[in-house]
């Protein structure tokens, strides 16, 4: 009911940038998408896209719980999924460096594309993708190792063994990170002793430090009280100057303030995706409006 | 609703009761080992006892330096053998828990777990005795090395279930491969646990005597050779006691003592180990 009703809009509204209908050609979405942003100010020219996403469906077991979701996600800015709990947004970006794979009886189909191999392709190495698409998780889980050795893990499974050039990445992904004036007197010691917001920053640093194209993050603040929450998100907006980032959140201001584009999911289906001022000021979904002004979710 | 109340009161009063009985019951046992043990072997427990050999029937003295040695080294083996055999198993479980196979292995360790230790000397004694018809360091290693494994394997598998999903999966967004997060990430953060578990079974079968009586079977004399026959506290001790002699039996009785002091030192060991390695995973 809900899909006929989607459809149903989008037809009255030719412009509207619905991503639930199906796209086969990455011609006609870059047209569409120039065609939608050129009002806009802040894209006169087409964004990029680093990860498209076509007809991707995913399912546990028997359950489907992503429905031909299609996206283009641009280069170099901060991509948004909101929606409600349990709308598949954690799903998917999961899916996007195939965490989801660890999980037995997880299955999918359609096409992922970064930078336009397919993700998901018969001879796609999830080792080598997973170093190019970085991943910063809701609870922050640094190893109980200390916070030097935390940040060059991803080093040494490439097979760095340079002593000098470890400490320099390190250096420059805590930097990064903005954690490195925080910690540089006490890199030998555990992890575990920063705190929350500490943490998760060193995760971030630890994700940079194998210097992705992509970073991935799962509610990176939703465990973290306000000033850390904010220093997080000073982190991603200058992070995005190098990263396409892609972030899940619950937290409608934060997408709002750190997001150039955002996708609002709903059982399983992109409801709507444009620029995230649209998103918020001009939705053109009925829903959409509900959510991001808290009738529901 | 106030008889109600008070017969509550009763009810609970009376459980608290039975509860602290039941503990008093199952301690003094304990209690008692302990002191007869040391009652009995304190005396006859001294400087000789460490460092003389057994002196021949008839003269008073000596000591077990034998047999101190012998289990030394006989629980080396057994750990030699039992813990990465035991070590990685229990890692396949944790890995992969679903699987046919490992229910099998599961119930196969639950089994071995359950086997009468002198069984246990049986086995060994056919494959390790009886083909080169000579008792041996080895066959009674690996005798407590079989008694070991089955503890090690389930300890392992609890310990790394019990580690995060979180830090397996920080590990394999880095870009590593199954193994590489096991061995180094999650293995290092059970660590701690399992080396309480190995210490723990290391006592278990540092303890045991039946398995040893045709494997290691016993030795009068100084030898650290692995393929020959080697003396234990715990043979040793089973040895003395069932002689006529008094002097044997005191010596017996010190030799108890030593044994239960070394399973106690090896909790010990096993309670600071965990606190110093977990001190180091958390600040």
């Amino acid at each position: 009911m809900m899909m006929t009703e989607t459809r149903r809009r989008d037809a009255a509204e030719p412009a509207g940038e619905d991503a639930s209908v199906p796209l086969r050609n990455d011609v006609a979405t870059r047209e569409r998408n120039a065609a939608v942003s050129a009002p806009g100010p802040a894209a006169s020219s087409p964004p990029q896209s680093k990860i498209s996403v076509r007809d991707f469906d995913f399912y546990y077991g028997a359950a489907k719980v992503l429905h031909g979701i299609n996206l283009d996600i641009p280069d170099r800015k901060v991509t948004a999924l909101i929606g409600p709990s349990g709308c598949g947004k954690s799903t998917f970006i999961r899916s996007i460096n195939r965490m989801n794979d660890i999980i037995p009886e997880a299955r999918a189909s359609g096409t992922i594309l970064i930078d336009g191999q397919d993700v998901y392709g018969g001879h796609a190495d999830v080792v080598e993708l997973r170093r190019r698409v970085g991943m910063v998780f809701q609870k922050s889980n640094p190893f109980p190792k200390s916070i030097y050795d935390n940040v060059a893990y991803g080093l040494r499974i490439g097979g760095m063994r340079n002593k000098r050039q470890l400490d320099e990445i390190v250096e420059r992904s805590l930097t990064r990170a903005a954690l490195w004036h925080e910690v540089k007197d006490r890199l030998h010691t555990s992890a575990l002793a920063l705190s929350g917001g500490q943490q998760q920053r060193l995760c971030i640093a630890r994700a940079l430090a194998v210097d992705p194209q992509v970073l991935l993050m799962d509610e990176p603040a939703s465990a973290l009280d306000p000033i850390a929450t904010s220093k997080i998100e000073e982190l991603i907006y200058e992070l995005k100057e190098n990263y396409t980032i892609v972030i899940v959140t619950h937290n409608m201001q934060q997408a709002a303030r750190v997001s150039d584009r955002t996708a609002f999911f709903m059982m399983g289906r992109v409801v709507e995706y444009a620029e995230t001022n649209a998103i918020f000021m001009n939705p053109k979904q009925k829903m959409t409006e509900d959510y991001v002004t808290g009738r529901f979710g | 609703m106030t008889s109600n109340l008070r017969r509550r009161r009763l009810f609970s009063r009376f459980f608290e009761t039975l509860c602290a009985l039941a503990v008093i019951i199952a301690l003094i046992p304990l209690a008692m080992i302990l002191f007869y043990v040391i009652k009995e072997g304190f005396g006859a427990l001294n400087v000789d006892f460490f460092t003389r050999m057994p002196k021949p029937v008839g003269e008073s003295g000596g000591g077990m330096a034998n047999a101190i040695m012998g289990t030394l080294i006989l629980i080396g083996i057994a750990a030699l053998f039992a813990v990465p055999i035991g070590c990685l198993c229990g890692i396949h479980l944790a890995e992969f828990p679903g699987t046919k196979f490992s229910s099998v292995v599961r119930f196969a360790a639950d089994v071995l777990n359950g086997v009468p230790s002198i069984v246990i000397g049986i086995f060994a004694y056919g494959i390790l005795v009886l083909p080169v018809k000579r008792f041996s360091a080895i066959a009674g290693g690996v005798a407590l090395g079989l008694l070991m494994i089955p503890i090690v394997v389930r300890t392992t598998e609890e310990l790394i279930r019990l580690v995060p999903g979180g830090l397996r999966e920080g590990a394999l967004a880095l870009g590593a491969t199954r193994s590489r997060a096991v061995f180094g990430v999650i293995l290092p953060a059970a660590l701690p646990g399992i080396l309480t578990g190995i210490l723990v079974a290391l006592a278990r079968v540092a303890g045991e005597t039946a398995p040893l009586l045709f494997t290691a079977f016993n030795n009068r004399f100084w030898s650290t050779n692995l393929t020959q026959p080697m003396a234990s506290l715990t043979v040793q001790v089973f040895t003395y006691a069932i002689s006529p002699y008094d002097d044997w039996h005191r010596q017996a009785w010190a030799g108890a003592l030593l044994l239960v002091m070394m399973i106690l030192l090896l909790s010990i060991a096993a309670r600071l180990a965990v606190r110093r390695l977990e001190r180091m995973n958390r600040t």
